[in-house]
């Protein structure tokens, strides 16, 4: 019996070294990905925006990696810069949808009451709608651009993250701790901050690591269908929607730019599974 | 169970006066004046006094609260105003493209399930066997595709490569389904093949499948008629839940092939800056959305007894 019970217990920690190795090498991609994008201009071979008619539409290969555009510019220059809009304004969204709806929810879940009904109606509302027919309308209102889209986004996705806060902040609200924090003393901010905050964090930052890759794909979707970034911005969703009609003769404008959104939302996916399976132990596997 | 659907629908209406005020309101606080991008559409010069009275014709100078209940009153008796481009009816055209993208819809789902259900019981049934690691790899790798760029990697392969499929548009007859529909399922089957796999695996750790293992109750037998009963519950609520999403994910694709429905309406309306017709997409998609999602409430209601009684109690 004893045998057993060390042997589960030697899995377990084999599993869980298992996972620290994988949240390892994972973070290391992703922090690779933010990093290229953060040093794009200085890694470009050539300047992203110079047209050069002469060279237009070459094949990959030779000094162009992976070939040019219509216009002649170096496909993994552009590919390299579009990194930044792309990965920038996913973060920032990922960002800025986290902090307004968890502080809506934990607004709701401290507060109760007409507040919490209402705001929750909201929610309600905005959850009533399909998230891209709303970002669609939403950015082309907006008149496109990419932090409009952004915007678009936000509005759409801050009720999923208040729902999550909420019912967080409405099981820990009666826990012994958070009564002794009060009556030694603490104030209704101070509460929320020191031992609220740390304590719904966790199911609130695995949705939010999880959601990056979908971000990005809804943020180059948009892009896609003229509603993000504008020409001539290298942004992968327009980059591919501008090589559309040139698929047949030369296919390299479109894929280049589609492998490295592939690529992108693996990695911020596969990272965000592991840390969900590092927060959230009884999704494991799944 | 009268009494549940009763409740809901009650529910419902401060739902939907929200979804058509924000929708309203999205249209109707934009940066564009509407009549300027009327005068833009159809290249006539209008003056000033002319633009007066015409905002006066359309009800754009009253106060917005007073526009937005005109508007819905409108909206109740079936008529959504005139495209600012085509000067056509907006519901009318709003119906007759609504087949179409029904059509896509039915298809992608049909293709969903018929994939998604097997690979996702294989996978759980070969839990941490190589089976069960590829299925997984596939779904991960459909996760993180954008059905934009599947669509254009299927219209390479199939259409320009091996010639087998046309392009686009929805006139080739069933071929010129294949591959809006693939595009379409290929994302949901990715998502779905993990829940199924999730949902069976649960129901495979439960006591009674180690009851029926140990009464000697063949393995097939208890997945095909207890496991899979129980579970097929959470799979229907899913799919049904992926409809709503799906009408509003089909506008990329269609745009893409060009077939003509709703969602590519939307979109070129955007490129217009149409706004009733993009008006009339939002609320409409809206919509069907949340009847969809009562439906499947009621439906996951009355199949599943211990939610009833969770209610009433």
């Amino acid at each position: 019996m004893e045998e057993r019970q060390k042997a589960t217990r030697r899995r377990r920690q084999v599993g869980k070294d298992g996972i620290k190795l994988k949240m390892i090498l994972f973070g290391a991609m992703v922090a690779g990905v933010v990093l290229m994008a953060v040093l794009a201009p200085y890694l470009v071979p050539y300047d992203p925006y110079e047209q050069d008619l002469g060279n237009a539409l070459l094949p990959p290969g030779g000094v162009h990696l992976l070939g040019t555009d219509r216009y002649g510019r170096d496909m993994l220059s552009r590919v390299i810069m579009g990194s930044q809009s792309t990965i920038f304004s996913a973060l920032l969204l990922v960002a800025v949808i986290t902090v307004i709806g968890s502080t809506v929810g934990i607004l709701c879940g401290c507060h109760g009451g007409k507040l919490d009904a209402l705001l929750m109606r909201v929610s309600d509302i905005f959850l009533a709608f399909p998230g891209m027919v709303f970002a669609i309308a939403a950015a082309s209102v907006l008149n496109g651009g990419i932090l409009n889209a952004v915007a678009a986004l936000a509005c759409i996705s801050w009720p999923k993250y208040a729902r999550i806060a909420r019912s967080q902040v409405m099981t820990i609200k009666t826990m012994p701790y958070i009564a002794a924090a009060r009556l030694s003393g603490s104030g209704a901010f101070k509460i929320v901050i020191k031992h609220m905050i740390p304590n719904i964090a966790g199911p609130v930052i695995v949705t939010a690591v999880l959601d990056i890759g979908t971000m990005i794909m809804e943020i180059a979707g948009l892009s896609f269908l003229g509603l993000g970034a504008t020409p001539p911005t290298a942004e992968w969703g327009s980059m591919m929607s501008n090589g559309r009609s040139m698929l047949q003769t030369s296919p390299w404008v479109v894929l280049a730019p589609g492998v490295a959104v592939f690529l992108t939302v693996m990695i911020f996916n596969l990272a965000g599974d592991t840390v969900r399976d590092l927060l959230d132990p009884r999704q494991r596997g799944r | 169970m009268k009494r549940y659907i009763t409740r809901r629908l009650i529910q419902l209406i401060p739902i939907l006066l929200g979804i058509t005020l924000l929708s309203f309101l999205l249209m109707n606080t934009g940066t564009a004046d509407a009549v300027d991008v009327m005068e833009n559409n159809t290249g006539g010069v209008l003056s000033e006094e002319e633009k007066v009275a015409l905002r006066a014709e359309l009800g754009l100078d009253r106060p917005l609260l007073q526009q937005y209940v005109i508007w819905l009153g409108k909206i109740l008796r079936g008529d959504m105003g005139e495209s600012f481009v085509s000067g056509q009816p907006v519901f009318s055209t709003f119906i007759s493209k609504l087949p179409a993208t029904i059509y896509l819809t039915v298809t992608s789902i049909v293709v969903t399930v018929l994939l998604s259900i097997p690979l996702g019981i294989v996978s759980a049934v070969k839990q941490n066997q190589i089976t069960d690691y590829f299925i997984r790899c596939l779904s991960f790798i459909g996760n993180s595709l954008p059905n934009f760029f599947v669509s254009l990697l299927l219209i390479y392969f199939f259409s320009l490569k091996l010639n087998l499929l046309p392009v686009m548009g929805n006139n080739a007859g069933w071929k010129s389904v294949i591959l809006p529909t693939l595009t379409l399922s290929f994302s949901m089957t990715s998502k779905y093949t993990r829940q199924v796999r999730a949902a069976v695996l649960e129901e495979l750790n439960k006591d009674y499948v180690q009851g029926a293992r140990a009464r000697g109750i063949r393995e097939k037998r208890i997945l095909y008629f207890s496991v899979l009963r129980v579970s097929m519950l959470t799979i229907i609520t899913l799919l049904a839940l992926s409809i709503g999403s799906l009408l509003g994910g089909t506008a990329i694709v269609e745009s893409v092939f060009m077939w003509d429905g709703v969602g590519k309406m939307a979109v070129d309306a955007i490129t217009m800056r149409d706004y009733p017709v993009i008006q009339a997409y939002v609320s409409w998609m809206a919509l069907i959305y949340v009847c969809v999602n009562l439906v499947t409430d009621i439906i996951y209601h009355y199949l599943d007894p211990r939610i009833r009684l969770g209610e009433e109690v």
